[in-house]
């Protein structure tokens, strides 16, 4: 099986005030292609610091990142930006969708940058609005949807490109129980029918029981890492 | 392409998202752009219309003298060349116009006054086409031919030497032997001109009768010529330069006339600095404005910086966005400006100010010239300036660490 995620002694500090704060404290993992990881910890366990590193966001103060056989931890800006377009989806815990952009807009955004051709975009974007549950929200701004709706699109918007790894933050925070299970439906049919790598960082216990792997995180290290059978 | 077409609809919404900022910052730069044009073309028909009078009081855009004749314009420094051999070097030439003419200084003196004036002996038909004079507003009449006894003065010379129609004056000079060369003439007529200060300087008389009283068989003081544009006068003064020899000077207007060359050159350079004044106090505003609307929006730059655009397209959004504003701004500033200064094409009176303006060459009535070059140059000036003022924010935008600014609250 190939590797999707590699990371090796991962460190990062902060600096809150007068008090070094230790975000990763050599963390080390390895993640197959086709996983689905579910990251777990208490608030300012290291989760988004540990999905940012991965997803070229921040660079960590020591320690490798390997993505899919690729060292990004020593890339500049511009092939950090090619990597995340071509090969990462991401789902923010706040909606951070474009608010000047309608919903099709922003699920296109990415295809748009890749260079996709109109034609297939607007055939991608439907299908995947459609997907998500939001048919006929297509011309919405987000000012005028609701935070599940919003969070939908934001899903649409990370997978409808069909990255290899898709890295969402707290994805089910602001959603119902009912969004929060399509959600994770779908997150689980893009897993098992496109082998797409799913890293997900909750607090929510209806999530982890569709992941595959259960990571524990404590204090910027992983003190606990198992398999589990999906729901 | 693709990717120009998002960052322009980004660019764009962007721009309205705060319809109200954009409106306040598109009408200064209407204004702006509105007040550079208006200004360039009042001065631009100011600078025209006195270097069109200058030139047809010289008269011409390329003339030929004595080699000695524009540090000396005396009796003594004439071209030697008579009415035949000008016929058959410049005649079939091709140009617009071109006229010989003496021109020397002399003194007139009616029954009461005296006065310095420069004497112009002309041919009225050659001369039709680029004096100062219109020859059918004259008072009384013109001069009929290079071989009329009579003489045109100009009204407030008239006026000074308390003449008119009718009456007889006295013009002096000197012979090429330094004789006193005198005549009377009868006043035929009294033009008028745009200016003050032109109907005090020449006494016009037939260029024939001119050449008899001055002694001077039939040389000239000069050779006139006249292209199709003042402001490009190098193919008529070649063709001129091709057809003389060493025995004369060829010169531009603006050789001939370095007040006026000196202002031309002076008044393009003033428009470009007013119109570079306009743009400073544009750019405060511009500067600010798209700051404001950076420092908004530094979380979705971070989101668009995660979701893979690179901060190259950052730059770019926020530069489109810039010219946006100022390609919209400019287009409104340019149809108000047309607005404006088409109906006033047909002239502004400035007469209350008149004599200050007639100081330095102007007429009492100004007629605003819109030369698209000036808008061209107003708005090309604004763009890259504009461009250059937007730099800075857009560079800083794309600075943005997607980590640092997706959490910017």
């Amino acid at each position: 099986m190939m590797t999707a995620v590699r990371c090796i002694d991962l460190c990062k500090t902060y600096r809150q005030g007068d008090q070094d704060i230790k975000a990763l404290d050599h963390l080390s993992v390895d993640i197959e292609k086709g996983e689905f990881v579910c990251l777990m910890s208490p608030s300012g366990g290291g989760k988004t610091t540990f999905l940012n590193a991965i997803g070229g966001l921040d660079i960590p103060d020591s320690g490798e990142v390997w993505i899919a056989g690729e060292r990004i931890d020593q890339m500049s800006k511009g092939e950090l930006a090619d990597l995340r377009l071509a090969n990462i989806g991401f789902v923010f815990q706040a909606y951070n969708l474009i608010p000047v952009l309608t919903a099709q807009e922003n699920v296109e955004f990415v295809m748009q940058v890749q260079g996709v051709p109109a034609a297939e975009r607007h055939e991608k974007s439907y299908a995947i609005l459609e997907e998500v549950g939001l048919k006929g929200l297509e011309s919405r701004r987000p000012a005028e949807m609701s935070g599940g709706q919003q969070q939908r699109v934001a899903v649409a918007r990370a997978i409808v490109s069909r990255p290899e790894l898709v890295l969402a933050d707290e994805p089910t925070a602001n959603l119902d129980s009912k969004t929060s299970q399509e959600l994770m439906e779908l997150f689980t049919e893009l897993n098992e029918h496109h082998n797409t790598t799913f890293i997900i960082a909750t607090h929510d216990q209806r999530v982890q029981k569709y992941a595959k792997r259960l990571v524990r995180m404590l204090d910027g290290r992983i003190v606990d890492d198992v398999e589990q059978h999906a729901a | 392409m693709q990717l120009f077409v998002v960052l322009s609809r980004l660019a764009w919404r962007y721009l309205w998202r705060n319809h109200r900022r954009t409106i306040v910052m598109l009408s200064a730069i209407a204004v702006g752009a509105w007040a550079m044009i208006f200004m360039n073309a009042l001065t631009r028909g100011m600078v025209d219309q006195m270097i069109a009078d200058g030139i047809s009081v010289v008269p011409g855009h390329v003339q030929i003298h004595d080699p000695a004749y524009l540090d000396d314009p005396s009796i003594n420094n004439l071209v030697a060349l008579g009415d035949a051999e000008l016929d058959a070097r410049f005649k079939d030439a091709g140009f617009v116009a071109w006229a010989s003419r003496v021109r020397v200084p002399a003194v007139i003196t009616s029954e009461r006054e005296s006065r310095g004036v420069t004497l112009l002996g002309i041919d009225p038909e050659a001369e039709r086409s680029f004096s100062f004079i219109d020859y059918e507003a004259v008072d009384g009449r013109f001069l009929e031919g290079p071989d009329d006894k009579g003489i045109v003065l100009g009204a407030k010379l008239a006026n000074t030497l308390e003449t008119r129609v009718g009456k007889r004056v006295v013009l002096m000079s000197q012979d090429p032997e330094n004789e006193i060369a005198d005549r009377g003439f009868r006043v035929v007529g009294l033009y008028h001109a745009e200016m003050e200060a032109t109907e005090e300087a020449y006494a016009v008389v037939g260029k024939r009768t001119a050449q008899k009283m001055l002694r001077i068989g039939d040389a000239v003081s000069e050779v006139a010529f006249v292209g199709d544009d003042y402001r490009d006068v190098e193919p008529v003064y070649n063709k001129v330069a091709e057809l003389v020899d060493a025995s004369v000077k060829v010169s531009r207007w603006t050789e001939v006339d370095t007040y006026l060359g000196s202002m031309l050159g002076m008044m393009d350079g003033f428009l470009l600095i007013w119109v570079i004044v306009i743009f400073l106090a544009l750019s405060f505003g511009l500067v600010n404005t798209l700051v404001m609307a950076v420092f908004e929006r530094i979380r979705e730059i971070g989101l668009m910086l995660a979701l893979g655009m690179k901060p190259a397209m950052i730059l770019g959004q926020i530069l489109i966005e810039s010219m946006m504003l100022l390609g919209v701004g400019l287009l409104i500033g340019d149809l108000l400006a047309w607005a404006t200064i088409k109906p006033l094409e047909g002239g502004i009176d400035i007469s209350i100010v008149a004599k200050g303006m007639e100081m330095f060459g102007a007429a009492s009535v100004l007629y605003p010239n819109l030369d698209i070059d000036d808008v061209i140059l107003s708005n090309v000036v604004v763009m890259i300036l504009g461009f250059l003022a937007s730099l800075s924010p857009a560079w800083r935008a794309s600075r943005y660490e997607p980590v640092e600014a997706i959490t910017k609250v």
